[in-house]
């Protein structure tokens, strides 16, 4: 990786939380903020890999849905709650994590797999078989 | 030939214009509470003390190092980069990974002891009950 790239990610990283914008193209039923969680996206030669920042959402938290080559997550986040304690000073805003991502057709649907470990999603979107690089033998005669 | 006569002999000091009304719109849309301190902290406070809760996804709990030192809190970690060997091609990188160290100056003295931390999810919450020693005393006046 270039020292560009580090460099601008570690700008990215002073950036603050960034929210969705409030007019999001879907009305959402359920109060409070949601914010767009960072996310990097690796290609390999048989699958799609996109890992995303999610930090307070549990493993039930997590909707994932593929509709047409929409694919979306969704992360719930419960407020702590403290009792007896009041928030003196914050510097990030707590609530739901929502991303889309549009795929392109050749990912294999039923083989995608999703982990989540220490608030990172890792989402696995192995190519189809039809998109695979193929190695064509030449036969001599 | 032309360049300077249409910048003028003051292109500096057009440019330090431009400089200060930028800083001007940036203080307009600023907004309270927010750093660009990695990572960010919630700091909730009782008489008891203080939680304090930070977002460090993607991190090894192991590989957390927070200590107390009288009233100052230190965190310090690092985020290992995702190995990429057989990726050849990086679409989207936005998480930052490395080092980081953080410190708060709490408004009271902490009782270290007693101090606990656990990760979940991503979240770090530290409780940082007060000393005894610095907590407020009510003294009951007598009347004569």
């Amino acid at each position: 990786m270039s020292t560009e790239v580090m460099e601008a990610c570690k700008k990215e990283q002073e950036n603050q939380k960034l929210q969705v914008s409030q007019k999001p193209e879907a009305e959402q039923t359920r109060a409070g903020k949601v914010f767009v969680p960072r996310a990097d996206i690796y290609e390999t030669q048989e699958q799609l890999l996109i890992l995303a920042d999610m930090p307070g959402v549990v493993e039930d938290g997590v909707d994932i849905t593929l509709e047409q080559n929409i694919l979306t997550i969704y992360g719930r986040v419960e407020e702590p709650k403290l009792e007896g304690y009041t928030l003196a000073y914050s510097e990030y805003g707590v609530g739901d994590f929502r991303r889309v991502f549009a795929l392109s057709n050749e990912i294999d649907r039923d083989g995608i797999q999703a982990t989540l470990k220490n608030g990172v999603l890792k989402l696995a979107l192995p190519k189809s078989k039809r998109a695979m690089p193929k190695k064509i033998a030449v036969s001599v005669e | 030939m032309l360049l300077p006569r249409l910048i003028g002999n003051d292109f500096f000091g057009s440019l330090k214009d431009m400089q200060r009304v930028q800083e001007q719109l940036n203080r307009l849309f600023y907004e309270e509470g927010k750093s660009a301190e990695f990572p960010p902290v919630n700091v909730w406070t009782s008489p008891d003390g203080a939680i304090v809760r930070t977002e460090i996804p993607g991190i090894d709990p192991e590989k957390i190092d927070i200590t107390i030192v009288n009233e100052t809190l230190t965190i310090r970690g690092s985020r290992l980069e995702e190995s990429t060997k057989d990726c050849h091609s990086c679409h989207r990188k936005e998480r930052g990974f490395g080092q980081f160290v953080r410190s708060l100056q709490l408004p009271f003295l902490v009782d270290s002891d007693k101090v606990k931390a656990s990760f979940k999810d991503g979240v770090l919450e530290i409780e940082l009950p007060r000393a005894e020693a610095d907590k407020p005393r009510r003294i009951s006046v007598v009347s004569e």
